[in-house]
C-alpha cells in the first residue's frame, strides 16, 4: 500500500507548463516504487477541460476545481484548496513545480499543513526507511545539500524546472477526474491578483528558457547588447546577465544570472564578456553545456565552460549568429 | 503606521563556500564577513520611505539567531530604524523556515504592526519560504518578490515579476511582503546613525519569553544529512581559430557533440 503523491498542476493559458509535466512524472516515477498513486490539483475555469490529458504523464486521477476566480493566482485560495486536497486524499507528499506560483503557494501550504518544507529539489526519491530524501542546491548552487524527511511526516517539496524529465506522453492512458471545492469564500480575499500584464514584447524568461545567452561588462556599453539579443534570437534562447551590468543599469534585473538573480540551468548557456564571479558561477554553472567567449585567457568562466574561445567578443559573438542562422537554413 | 522588518543575518554572497567538519553544513569557520540579506536591505527601505512620507510611524527591524547577530541589526539602527529585536537563540538561524516563521509570529503578536516586510528570500537557503508562511499562520495576506508597492490609506497595490510577466496584487492591510531588487534603492548607514546606533537599545527576547518551545529540543521535520561541493565541471576545450573558424566550429562541436542545437 503506497503513499499518495499531490501534484499541484499549473495552467497557463488554458495548457498545463512543461514543469508540471516533470513534475507528474517524477511523482509517478517515485510512485511506481512503493506501489502509490498520483493524484494531481487544477485550478481554475478550464480545469476539468485540462485535466484528463495528464494522465499521458502519469496521473492516475485529477481533482478539478473549477472556479474563474481562480484562474489568477490566489496564493491564500490556492494554499487553502491543496491543504483540502491534501486532508482528503491523506496525501503524504505534495509536489509543486518550483515557479513563481509554485514557491509561493508551497510555503503557505507548507505552514497551513504545519508540514515538512522541502525547496528547489534536484533530485527526489523514497529511502530505504520509508522517509523521503531529496537533493537541492544551496548557496545559489556554490554547495549541495542531501535533505531527508523522516518516515510519515507530510512534506511539501517544491521542483527545480528543467531537472527532472517531463515524460513522453502516453495518449493511452487517461486520468479520471473529480470536482475539488476551495473551502474559501473567494470573493471575500483579503488580496486578489487583479491582472497580469503582458510586456508588448514577449521575452523568455532567463529561469524556463532552455538556452541562455548572457552578457557582461566585456560589452562595454548598454547599446551593444543587441549583440547579444541577436545572437538569443538566432538559437530561440533567452537573454541573460551578469550582476555588474544589471546595476550599471544597462539591462533590467530580471535577465539577471546569479546569486542576487536568478539561478539557471538550460541545456545551453552562453556567456558573453562574462569574467566569472562567484555569485555567477553560482547562477549558472549547473547548465548542461557551457560556451565562454572572452578576451582574458584566465577569466574564470573559462574552469566552468565546456567550449571556450578567447578573442574579442565584438568579432566571435557576430560570426556565431551569422554561424548559427546558417546552421538553421541548411 | 507601524512596520516589521525582517532581518536573516547570512554569509556575504562573496563568501566562498566550505564544508564543516561534520559534512552536514556550510562551515561558519570560513565565513569571513556575515550581514543581512541583500534583500532585507530593500524591506527596510521601503518601510523607512513609508515612514518618512507620513512623516510618523514606527519601524521595527528583528532578527531570530545568536548573539552575533547584534551587529546586523546596529547596521539597521544606523541606516534609520527606530527599535529593534532579537530574539537570541543559537538555534533559530540555522533552523528551519517554519520555526523561524513561528518564533516571527509570536513578534508579531506582541508588536501588532500593520505591515510585515522581509527580503525576498535569505542567501545561502535561497528558499523564500518564510514570509508566505508568516503570512499563513497569521492568517494575513501577502504578495512575495515585490517590485513596487503603493499605499493608500490601509489598501495597497503591489506588483511582482513571474516568469515572461507582471502580475499586479491589490490588497487590504494588515500584510507581509517581501522585498525584490528594483523595489527602490537603499540608502546607506549615516555616519550619525552609526553614532548613535552604538547607544541605542537592542530588546532582546529568549523564545520561551514569547511562549515559543525550545529550537534546540524541537526535532526539525527536514533534516540536513550531508552538505557539499558541486561536482567539478569535466574539463573544457578552448575552440581556435579566426572569429568565423573559431565561430564555424561552435556550432558543429553544438550540434554534434553537445547536441543543444
Amino acid at each position: 500500500m503506497g503513499a499518495t503523491i499531490l501534484v499541484l498542476a499549473e495552467c497557463r493559458d488554458g495548457a498545463f507548463k512543461r514543469s508540471t509535466h516533470e513534475a507528474v512524472g517524477a511523482a509517478r516515477r517515485i510512485a511506481d516504487d512503493d506501489g502509490g498513486s498520483v493524484v494531481a490539483v487544477a485550478l481554475g475555469a478550464r480545469a476539468t477541460a485540462a485535466a484528463a490529458g495528464l494522465g499521458a504523464y502519469g496521473a492516475d486521477r485529477v481533482l478539478c476545481c473549477d472556479d474563474e476566480s481562480l484562474d489568477l493566482y490566489q496564493g491564500q485560495a490556492y494554499a487553502a484548496t491543496l491543504a483540502a486536497a491534501a486532508e482528503r486524499e491523506s496525501a503524504l507528499l505534495v509536489l509543486v513545480p518550483a515557479s513563481a506560483l509554485g514557491k509561493d503557494v508551497a510555503a503557505r501550504l507548507a505552514a497551513r499543513l504545519d508540514a515538512a518544507s522541502a525547496c528547489d529539489l534536484t533530485e527526489i526519491s523514497w529511502s530505504p526507511d520509508g522517509g523521503l530524501k531529496g537533493v537541492r542546491p544551496v548557496y545559489s548552487g556554490k554547495a549541495l545539500a542531501t535533505v531527508s524527511v523522516p518516515a510519515g511526516v507530510r512534506t511539501v517539496a517544491t521542483l527545480r524546472p528543467n531537472v527532472f524529465p517531463a515524460p513522453a506522453a502516453d495518449a493511452s492512458r487517461e486520468a479520471t477526474t473529480e470536482t475539488l471545492e476551495c473551502p474559501l469564500d473567494t470573493s471575500a480575499l483579503r488580496v486578489r491578483t487583479v491582472r497580469v500584464e503582458l510586456p508588448e514584447e514577449q521575452e523568455l524568461d532567463v529561469a524556463e528558457a532552455s538556452i541562455v545567452v548572457s552578457g557582461g561588462r566585456g560589452l562595454k556599453e548598454a547599446a551593444n547588447f543587441s549583440l547579444v539579443r541577436d545572437l538569443a534570437a538566432a538559437l530561440g534562447g533567452a537573454v541573460g546577465a551578469s550582476r555588474a551590468v544589471v546595476d550599471e543599469g544597462w539591462i533590467p534585473h530580471k535577465h539577471q544570472v546569479g546569486q542576487t538573480g536568478k539561478v539557471v540551468s538550460p541545456q545551453l548557456y552562453i556567456a558573453c564578456g562574462i569574467s566569472g564571479a562567484i555569485q555567477h558561477l553560482a547562477g549558472m554553472s549547473s547548465s548542461g553545456t557551457i560556451v565562454a567567449i572572452n578576451k582574458d585567457p584566465e577569466a574564470s568562466i573559462f574552469k566552468v565552460a565546456t567550449y571556450g574561445i578567447v578573442g574579442d567578443l565584438f568579432e566571435v559573438v557576430p560570426a556565431l549568429t551569422q554561424a548559427v542562422k546558417d546552421h538553421t537554413s541548411s | 503606521m507601524k512596520f516589521l522588518v525582517c532581518i536573516k543575518h547570512v554569509p556575504d554572497t562573496e563568501t566562498k563556500v566550505a564544508v564543516h567538519a561534520d559534512g552536514k553544513r556550510l562551515d561558519p569557520q570560513a565565513v569571513s564577513k556575515w550581514g543581512a540579506s541583500p534583500y532585507d536591505e530593500y524591506a527596510l527601505e521601503q518601510a523607512l520611505l513609508f515612514r518618512d512620507a507620513a512623516g510618523e510611524g514606527e519601524v521595527v527591524a528583528v532578527c531570530a539567531g545568536p548573539q552575533t547577530c547584534q551587529t546586523t541589526l546596529r547596521t539597521m539602527f544606523a541606516t534609520g530604524a527606530d527599535r529593534a529585536i532579537l530574539v537570541e537563540h543559537d538555534g533559530l538561524e540555522s533552523a528551519e523556515s517554519l520555526t523561524r516563521a513561528k518564533a516571527l509570529a509570536a513578534v508579531v503578536a506582541r508588536e501588532q504592526p500593520d505591515m510585515v516586510l522581509l527580503g525576498k528570500y535569505g542567501v545561502g537557503t535561497d528558499e523564500g519560504t518564510t514570509g508566505p508562511m508568516l503570512a499563513e499562520l497569521l492568517d494575513w495576506p501577502h504578495v512575495a518578490a515585490i517590485s513596487s508597492l503603493d499605499l493608500d490609506g490601509s489598501s495597497f497595490a503591489a506588483r511582482r515579476a513571474v516568469e515572461g510577466a507582471v502580475e499586479i496584487h491589490e490588497g487590504s492591510l494588515p500584510a507581509v511582503f517581501t522585498c525584490d531588487k528594483g523595489l527602490n534603492e537603499p540608502r546607506l548607514p549615516s555616519l550619525r546613525g552609526i553614532m548613535q546606533s552604538k547607544k541605542k537599545p537592542i530588546e532582546t527576547l529568549a523564545p520561551g519569553d514569547l511562549g515559543l518551545d525550545d529550537p534546540s529540543t524541537t526535532e526539525p521535520k527536514l533534516r540536513w544529512d550531508a552538505f557539499a561541493l558541486p561536482p567539478g565541471r569535466p574539463e573544457g576545450r578552448v575552440i581556435e581559430g579566426d572569429p568565423e573558424t573559431a565561430a564555424k566550429e561552435l556550432v558543429r562541436l553544438l550540434h554534434v557533440e553537445a547536441k543543444v542545437l
